[in-house]
């Protein structure tokens, strides 16, 4: 017998190849895919960096390999294919492509509109979805479906998250300029919630309609724009970035800019280096020469929920997978100092918001005034009674 | 007349001499308490009967992880910014060289012979086994990713690391070099420690907000302790420091942001009672015969000093920014 051992430890010292061999053999695939969805063409506004069309695949990778560390104990194989998709590609057909494979995990970065459609489809009642992309309230108040996971913040969320941050530092009159798309009417319906929500002041509302070129205008349209209003903090909806840079030091009296632009509400960004984060950060940015956006953080944290709930359940199956996710023990370490838990009426991921100005963290939401009966980080966001969502009834 | 005055003079004097050779005795009798400051890169030296900070020594950067050399007579500094570990001479207090570590080095301890150091290195997933006499890294070990917690089995047979994104307790055989087991525990782990007969391991969860006591013979988890403590929210309970008592009656566990300290029958594996402490409590070390326990407050900036007996936290000490490691040696 031990002659026998000793012969097959030869064997393996003499043949480490095989050994290699034996292990891979043995590892369970844990497939995902990532689909990422152009959804509007933007101008060129000004010559600083606008995100990558491949934005938040870099995420993903770290989270595959940050996986595959934990993996490589248990015999898993954690791997991400990466869909990324022009305006004129159709997210469906893709979703299909990719499903017929056998992949049943999918992270989004789409139109919330694509998202439900694929998420209703036939197939797509079979999967599982992690929201990267879209921060439409809509998805966490009515339209919310028990395959959906919501790892992005609503705009209710940031803009509560915002909103203590200034009722804290009593600098509650706002101004509130909203931009000409979509996304800058919902952020803005986010702050209106937040200002009623919090006792927050909206003095006066204006809506920005002076075109998207700003670099040349700004010095003279913007102090008349804001002469005369009274108020403490100007908040801008400006999703995508057309001219609120440009409101700062502009105003016609000396006030601070919050809102899409100035200080900004948001789940990750360079300058967070607390709880660990700066660990993450430096691992990311040796391997990618440049900063985790975001969209990475959102990717990773998708990524690394799922390798969560195989190594808790310690199943690769796809039902009990999904069941540990929605289920009351999932947990997840995100290097946000708590661990990130889901909220079951709506499944959107609780977490704190940073605050940042361009280069400097400047406070971190949920502000401890603010308490809640289930967790202080539901002060952010709709909650069970506000959300007509009920997705599960446990708490 | 003339005479008595001089006398005053000699008897006062004398009195002068008999104070200071008192208080000189009292210094060098106390233990010295050394805790690490990572945010002002220095070590503060805490005198054990005045409770106060009698030297701050400039040592390299972003100072963590510290332990003192089996003699006493040097200390070993983990300046995870500097990518080494730093030796301080305990009799001049001055830093009198270097080892290498690997990058990022946070916690270390040394081998139970003195020889070894072992060193968790964050940034490369290893822990690395130095030789200290021969100033050399003489191994490494692939664990989890960002290895954190060092513990060593009393007999020096076996390691144990932490690795906090992977969530795992590492089983390592010094012997071989390789890790025989992998024990799953709460998320974000940070401390292993020993009971000093060997036989369980204690590992503190930060984020999982546990403590997973390990059976060291069969790598099972025998119990899961969890903490609960009125009017603080669960998310602020993150376990970090583990300390055991030589007779493994009682254990003390940091609680970081709750600012406290959990007070744990060791026999019983339940939680006795909570201590407040300042803020942030991170790390914990006993004084020689564990008649105190000290803590670093990592964002109050000071050391609470507890009675252990009593269990009463009997004065906090201000020291530099974000107190990070602490030991205290016998003198």
């Amino acid at each position: 017998m031990f002659a026998r051992i000793a012969t097959f430890a030869t064997v393996l010292l003499l043949f480490p190849a095989l050994w290699v061999h034996a292990q891979d053999k043995k590892a369970e695939p844990i497939d995902m895919a990532f689909i990422k969805h152009e959804t509007e063409r933007l101008p060129k506004l000004s010559n600083l960096t606008p995100p990558t069309k491949d934005d938040g695949t870099l995420g993903g990778e770290q989270g595959i390999k940050d996986s595959n560390a934990t993996g490589r104990f248990l015999g898993h194989k954690y791997s991400l294919e990466n869909v990324v998709l022009s305006l004129e590609d159709n997210v469906m057909e893709n979703f299909n492509r990719v499903y017929d494979k056998g992949v049943r995990l999918f992270i989004f970065d789409t139109s919330a509109d694509d998202l439900l459609a694929v998420a209703d489809s036939e197939k797509g009642k079979q999967a599982l979805f992690f929201n990267v992309g879209s921060p439409d309230d809509i998805l966490r108040t009515e339209q919310c479906r028990a395959n959906i996971i919501h790892i992005t913040p609503s705009y209710a969320m940031l803009a509560d998250a915002l909103a203590q941050y200034l009722i804290v530092k009593k600098w509650s009159d706002w101004l509130l300029i909203v931009g000409r798309r979509d996304a800058d009417r919902k952020f803005a319906n986010a702050v209106r919630a937040a200002a009623k929500k919090f006792r927050g002041k909206i003095v006066e509302e204006k809506t920005w309609d002076f075109g998207p070129d700003m670099r040349r205008t700004a010095a003279s349209t913007v102090p008349v724009f804001t002469q005369n209003i009274d108020y403490d903090v100007l908040i801008v909806a400006d999703v995508v970035g057309e001219f609120g840079e440009y409101l700062m030091y502009k105003t016609w009296d000396p006030r601070l800019v919050a809102g899409t632009q100035g200080l900004v509400p948001r789940t990750w960004h360079f300058t967070h280096e607390q709880w660990g984060a700066a660990q993450i950060q430096k691992r990311f940015r040796l391997a990618n020469k440049k900063p985790m956006s975001g969209k990475d953080y959102g990717v990773w944290a998708a990524v690394r929920s799922i390798n969560t709930a195989v190594t808790r359940s310690k199943s690769t199956g796809f039902e009990s997978v999904r069941d540990y996710l929605l289920g009351p023990k999932f947990e997840l370490a995100a290097y946000k100092g708590q661990k990130l838990s889901i909220r079951p009426f709506n499944q959107q991921v609780r977490q704190p918001i940073l605050l940042t100005s361009s280069r400097a963290l400047v406070s971190v939401s949920p502000q401890k005034q603010f308490l809640h009966e289930v967790s202080r980080l539901d002060t952010m966001g709709y909650d069970r009674t506000e959300s007509k969502c009920k997705l599960s009834e446990r708490s | 007349m003339n005479n008595l005055f001089v006398n005053y003079k000699a008897l006062a004097k004398t009195m002068i001499m008999t104070l200071c050779a008192l208080l000189y005795t009292g210094v060098a009798n106390a233990d010295l308490v050394y805790v690490s400051n990572e945010k002002d890169n220095t070590i503060s030296v805490i005198d054990t009967e005045s409770l106060e900070v009698i030297k701050t020594i400039k040592v390299g950067q972003r100072p963590r992880g510290i332990d003192l050399s089996k003699d006493g007579k040097l200390l070993y500094i983990c300046t995870s910014d500097d990518d080494r570990i730093q030796v301080l001479d305990l009799a001049t207090h001055k830093p009198i060289g270097v080892l290498p570590s690997g990058p990022d080095p946070e916690l270390m301890i040394l081998s139970p012979d003195g020889q070894f150091i072992y060193v968790a290195n964050e940034d490369d997933n290893m822990v690395s086994i130095v030789d200290i006499a021969g100033k050399k890294v003489i191994a490494e070990v692939q664990v989890g990713v960002e290895p954190e917690g060092m513990g060593v089995s009393p007999d020096g047979k076996v390691i144990v690391n932490t690795s906090e994104a992977t969530n795992m307790a590492h089983f390592i055989d010094v012997k071989t070099r390789e890790v025989f087991a992998n024990v799953l525990v709460g998320e974000r782990p940070r401390i292993a420690e020993f009971t000093k007969d060997g036989k369980q391991v204690w590992v503190s969860a930060e984020i999982g907000g546990t403590l997973s006591i390990i059976d060291a013979a069969t790598q099972e988890i025998i119990k899961t302790i969890t903490f609960k403590i009125p009017g603080v929210e669960e998310e602020a309970i993150q376990p970090v420091g583990v300390r055991i008592t030589k007779d493994g009656k009682r254990a003390f566990v940091a609680l970081g942001p709750a600012s406290r300290i959990a007070v744990i029958d060791a026999e019983k594996l339940e939680v006795e009672r909570y201590l407040l402490v300042g803020s942030r409590v991170w790390q914990i070390a006993f004084d020689p015969d564990e008649k105190r326990l000290y803590t670093t407050n990592g964002t109050s900036n000071d050391v609470s000093v507890i009675d252990v007996e009593k269990l009463k936290v009997i004065k906090s000490i201000p020291v530099g920014q974000y107190p990070w490691g602490v030991i205290v040696k016998k003198t």
